[in-house]
């Protein structure tokens, strides 16, 4: 597997999009840190910069490079490999090379600027390790629309409308259902709906993590009630953790019944 | 040995292979898997190499059966039918790689030197014309030295030179002790190399023998005829079973008019 690791992780990070993905996070976070010069604020555009685009390029570039790298696959199978081999060993590629992107992209600028000394690291950290879990969450998720899918317009399609629900539409529910139903006790709702969305409970971790959870008034409370404990914050890591393991296995389960 | 047991395959309606039941023993041979478009050739091809899987049947490679596993892969060179790589890749590199991936001793450089390949080793292989795509596509098959060897449709875009090359190799194969499958459309090719025929027509086999027999029993000087007239006979048939209703409409209407 780690073979085939290596050379889709060559193949991408040889094509254009890897250099723009972290030509983007260079200048943005580069931008952002000489302009403010506030790294708790900077942290906060950040993150909201990356709930969104690391789900959209993981989904989008995902599925991309999995309708692309097709021919490739089928000159795989027909060699003495296992099939889960070359499908999770193209995933983490995909992962990984995105990953490395958006650690570096961010990474160096917030160096530069000295964040290793300075009392922000930790948040610093808490920032990066949630954008590479969404990348592996969401390219997970769209290597399996590629499975699924054999018509490229509809896995594109669909690959959009994950991301729009989980991005966009999920919040909107979530938001009505609060407002419908705000005569009851909602506490345990609201952490219920934010742990399975894995773009919100990154939200919320970044947020507790700032300690800016003030801000977010009563929900804020109960969340660092929440997450505070140890129990908490296990158990969302134990939710991200299964977001990121959900999709890795049923590639696996996908790829054994597939014909190509 | 490969054996193929009433194998079925279905792709949503079309059922594409309705039981095939095929043996192949003798080494040293060259079997030539023909039919028309859309026959299953490529199918039953495909489920030997575990790529597709059969709904019903099962298949064996010396005695084992085949199904989720992925080892006796190491016993088949495979030319799959249409050649596209990965664009952003020199041809020397993806060679490396499939020598890195599948390890073992590999004869790419005597097959470079034999369809010529050397002036492209740098280039990209999005840059390539279809024949020398092709040119890479058959390295990369027959670079390993594998008893069993089968070739998708091998002639599809090369040169005159290049089909000398292509045929001398298949005939030094067969002179191995190797299995050789083949499908093509070009009959010549096939007149010229193959020990036997394996004739599918809608997922089953129609015809199995020597091209000589085949010939006699069509009464055809060529083998093509012979193939012509066989898919032209089942398009009579098809017609004749339609036929007897046209006929009794038009003395229906021959009645009305009187």
């Amino acid at each position: 597997m780690l073979k085939i690791l290596k050379y889709s992780t060559y193949d991408l990070l040889r094509s254009r999009w890897a250099y723009l993905y972290l030509a983007f996070f260079l200048l943005f976070s580069g931008g952002l840190l000489y302009l403010s010069g506030d790294v708790s604020k900077v942290v906060i555009s950040l993150m909201n910069v990356i709930l969104i685009l690391c789900p959209l390029i993981a989904t989008m570039f995902g599925v991309m490079y999995y309708y692309n790298s097709r021919e490739f696959t089928e000159l795989l199978l027909a060699q003495p490999i296992r099939r889960r081999t070359i499908f999770w060993g193209q995933y983490l590629g995909l992962a990984i090379s995105l990953s490395v992107s958006l650690v570096i992209g961010i990474g160096i600028p917030f160096v530069a600027y000295g964040i290793l000394h300075g009392p922000e690291t930790w948040n610093f950290f808490t920032l990066i390790s949630n954008g590479v879990l969404l990348t592996f969450i969401f390219s997970g998720l769209a290597f399996l629309i590629g499975l699924k899918n054999e018509n490229k317009i509809r896995g594109f399609g669909l690959a959009i409308v994950l991301w729009l629900f989980f991005a966009v539409v999920y919040d909107g529910l979530f938001l009505l259902s609060l407002i419908l139903f705000k005569e009851y006790p909602l506490e345990g709702f609201s952490l219920a709906a934010t742990v399975l969305n894995p773009i919100d409970l990154s939200r919320i971790m970044i947020l507790l993590k700032l300690d800016i959870s003030a801000l977010m008034g009563y929900t804020g409370a109960v969340f660092q009630k929440f997450l505070g404990t140890a129990l908490g914050m296990g158990l969302s890591l134990l939710t991200l953790a299964l977001w990121t393991g959900l999709p890795v296995w049923t590639i696996q389960r996908a790829a054994k019944q597939k014909d190509f | 040995m490969i054996e193929f047991k009433n194998i079925e395959k279905a792709f949503g309606k079309n059922e594409v292979l309705q039981g095939i039941d095929l043996r192949f023993t003798q080494t040293g041979r060259i079997s030539a898997v023909l039919g028309p478009n859309g026959s299953g050739k490529t199918t039953l091809i495909k489920s030997l190499l575990g790529m597709v899987l059969p709904d019903e049947g099962s298949i064996e490679v010396n005695g084992q059966p085949i199904r989720r596993e992925w080892a006796y892969r190491n016993q088949i060179d495979y030319l799959p039918q249409i050649a596209r790589f990965p664009e952003n890749l020199r041809v020397a590199e993806l060679l490396r790689m499939i020598k890195d991936i599948r390890g073992g001793a590999s004869r790419d450089e005597e097959l470079i030197e034999r369809f010529g390949l050397q002036p492209f080793l740098d280039k990209r292989l999005g840059t390539l014309s279809g024949g020398t795509k092709q040119k890479v596509n058959l390295t990369l098959a027959l670079m390993y030295d594998s008893p069993i060897v089968i070739l998708d449709e091998p002639t599809s875009g090369l040169d005159p030179v290049a089909m000398i090359q292509l045929k001398e190799l298949i005939r030094q194969e067969k002179a191995h002790g190797k299995m050789v499958l083949i499908t093509t459309h070009i009959m010549s090719f096939v007149e010229e190399m193959a020990d036997e025929i394996v004739f599918l027509l809608d997922g089953k086999i129609y015809f199995r023998g020597s091209v000589a027999e085949i010939k006699t029993q069509h009464q055809a000087e060529g083998l093509e005829e012979a193939i012509a007239g066989i898919l032209k006979g089942q398009l009579a048939t098809a017609n004749r079973s339609v036929a007897p209703k046209s006929a009794l409409q038009s003395i229906m209407s021959h009645l009305q008019t009187a």
